[in-house]
């Protein structure tokens, strides 16, 4: 495997995106990542394409989306990791450099969700497990499926709705610096913990929007780097994947999700660095729980510990670990094929330092960023190392 | 506030599956008879949890059906309020994951029980139960 670095980011504008269709959303994070690399369609031989898909009207969103971004002709392929389905595309585009096949290669990261009204999401993604066992009779919706890990991490470590609320809190307190996410607003504690629940014990505020979005990333190999004279390359370093049972009934314990585990496991050890390194994070925070759990699965505490960072600030610019001072899934926004995408393109954007506003600017020292992208409840997970 | 922009509405589309219950038939029927059964590998011995054909630790598709006992244990539980689409008639709805006696786990409808007074670590039982529009499911009850 040869060294493959990110040469060239782009993001759409995330929200309720009525105003354009897949391919000109799509058409939005790419131009960007072209400029950005100093390149076109023309030059990039592979696209990997990260959409879930089911809540839009085209069946073949990579050929749709290639089409209208100029990218005809190169090989084409569409993954489907659920709400990790961005990664899965950036895995995929990592591995056709890495392995020598092309010099070249374009993840793209896209999601139309609000074509469909909330009730069809709440449906299509609660069907994102095991349809057979654990929705036909019982109607388990995506926050529900959250919500039994959030009453199984509160009965044992004590974690409570309002160490819930302080993950929302803060993750809103970022987004509203952050241009392309959803919501631009701070929000309060007792704004969290007074909206409506949707399944007990999560509430409206602790449960990421429905949103249309789209993220794209171009890799390239070393020597195409120096080819390109590209000046702040930034390297992938590591990456993890694994997976869950369908059946929720199957996992060892509500209260981490261990395809994280395994994925973080073998990310860092691709990397040869310890969670001690990393000094900028998103982690898939699709509700708050799971950035809880998402702290003590990949290690930035001990499990259980979790509600200790956030009580503390730690995960705040300026603390222990930053995390998701981009809004996180909660607050930018989770165009779930899009997220594995947009992580990449923050933790770009921070090691580069080149983030909007300085105070969502996390400092670096070692320029090691971490991405946590989790597909389903713990179904996929995808871990990514990044460092300039 | 801006107007919505213009959209074009699809053709709409309707979608019904047919899925084959051949191999869990003994499951399905199990219901009707006031049962809950399930499968065993005869080869390793591994209980499951929902019932399987094929063995994917040994990969032997050798399996027994057993009977299921009713005793079991809340490990986690929530209240669904927000209703997904085919579900909008319903109330919400309590859906546990409770451990059998035996050590597989089950997810389904907790039945009868105020949320309020639903812990972790609640015995409950299981029960077969055939709806009033004839859907064969399964329900934890309190004890």
């Amino acid at each position: 495997m040869r060294k493959v670095a990110v040469i060239g980011v782009g993001n759409s504008k995330f929200g309720a995106r009525q105003d354009v269709n897949l391919a000109e959303l799509a058409f939005e994070a790419v131009k960007p990542a072209y400029e950005d690399a100093g390149i076109t369609g023309k030059d990039i031989p592979f696209v990997a394409l990260g959409s879930a898909g089911g809540w839009y009207e085209e069946t073949l969103p990579a050929v749709v989306a290639a089409e209208y971004c100029g990218l005809t002709g190169a090989g084409l392929v569409h993954c489907e990791a659920a709400c990790a389905s961005g990664s899965a595309a950036f895995a995929t585009a990592y591995l056709d450099v890495a392995s020598g096949h092309n010099d070249v290669a374009i993840a793209i990261g896209l999601e139309k969700m609000r074509e469909v009204d909330t009730p069809t999401i709440l449906e299509l993604i609660g069907r994102a497990g095991y349809y057979f066992w654990e929705f036909h009779n019982f109607g388990i919706t995506f926050p529900a499926y959250y919500a039994l890990h959030a009453t199984a991490h509160m009965a044992k470590y004590g974690t409570t709705q309002e160490d819930l609320a302080l993950v929302s809190v803060k993750n809103h307190k970022y987004a509203a610096m952050n241009p392309v996410a959803h919501f631009q607003r701070e929000i309060t504690v007792k704004d969290a913990l007074e909206s409506p629940v949707i399944a007990w014990p999560l509430k409206l505020y602790d449960c990421c929007p429905v949103t249309d979005g789209a993220s794209a990333i171009i890799l390239a190999s070393e020597e195409k780097v120096k080819e390109l004279k590209i000046d702040t390359p930034v390297w992938v370093a590591g990456l993890g994947y694994s997976s869950g049972s369908a059946n929720l009934t199957n996992r060892e314990n509500y209260v981490g999700l261990t395809a994280a585990v395994h994925a973080a496991q073998r990310a860092f050890k691709d990397a040869g660095v310890s969670p001690d390194d990393i000094e900028v994070a998103t982690a898939h925070d699709c509700f708050t729980i799971a950035e809880i759990m998402a702290y003590e699965d990949i290690g930035f505490c001990k499990k259980g510990e979790g509600t200790k960072l956030i009580r503390e600030g730690q995960t705040e610019v300026g603390g222990k670990i930053p995390v998701n001072i981009d809004g996180g899934l909660k607050a930018k926004g989770h165009p779930i094929g899009a997220t594995g995408c947009s992580m990449i393109y923050e933790l770009t954007k921070q090691l580069r330092e080149e983030v909007e506003k300085k105070q969502r600017q996390a400092p670096l020292k070692k320029y090691i960023a971490l991405a946590h992208n989790v597909g389903g409840t713990g179904h996929y997970c995808y871990v990514t190392i990044l460092r300039r | 506030m801006a107007s919505r922009p213009p959209t074009l509405r699809s053709r709409p589309l309707t979608l019904t599956y047919e899925i084959p219950i051949s191999k869990t038939h003994r499951f399905w029927n199990g219901i009707k008879e006031g049962k809950i059964y399930t499968t065993k590998c005869k080869k390793c011995g591994k209980l499951f949890f929902p019932p399987v054909a094929d063995c994917p630790t040994c990969l032997s598709s050798d399996i027994e059906w057993v009977e299921l006992g009713t005793e079991a244990e809340i490990e986690t539980f929530t209240q669904v309020l927000v209703l997904p689409a085919t579900f909008q008639n319903n109330e919400p709805y309590t859906i546990a994951i409770a451990r059998l006696k035996e050590g597989v786990r089950v997810l389904a409808w907790l039945k009868d029980a105020k949320l309020e007074e639903t812990k972790v670590g609640m015995k409950v039982k299981l029960a077969p139960k055939v709806s009033s529009e004839g859907m064969l499911t399964y329900e934890f009850l309190p004890i």
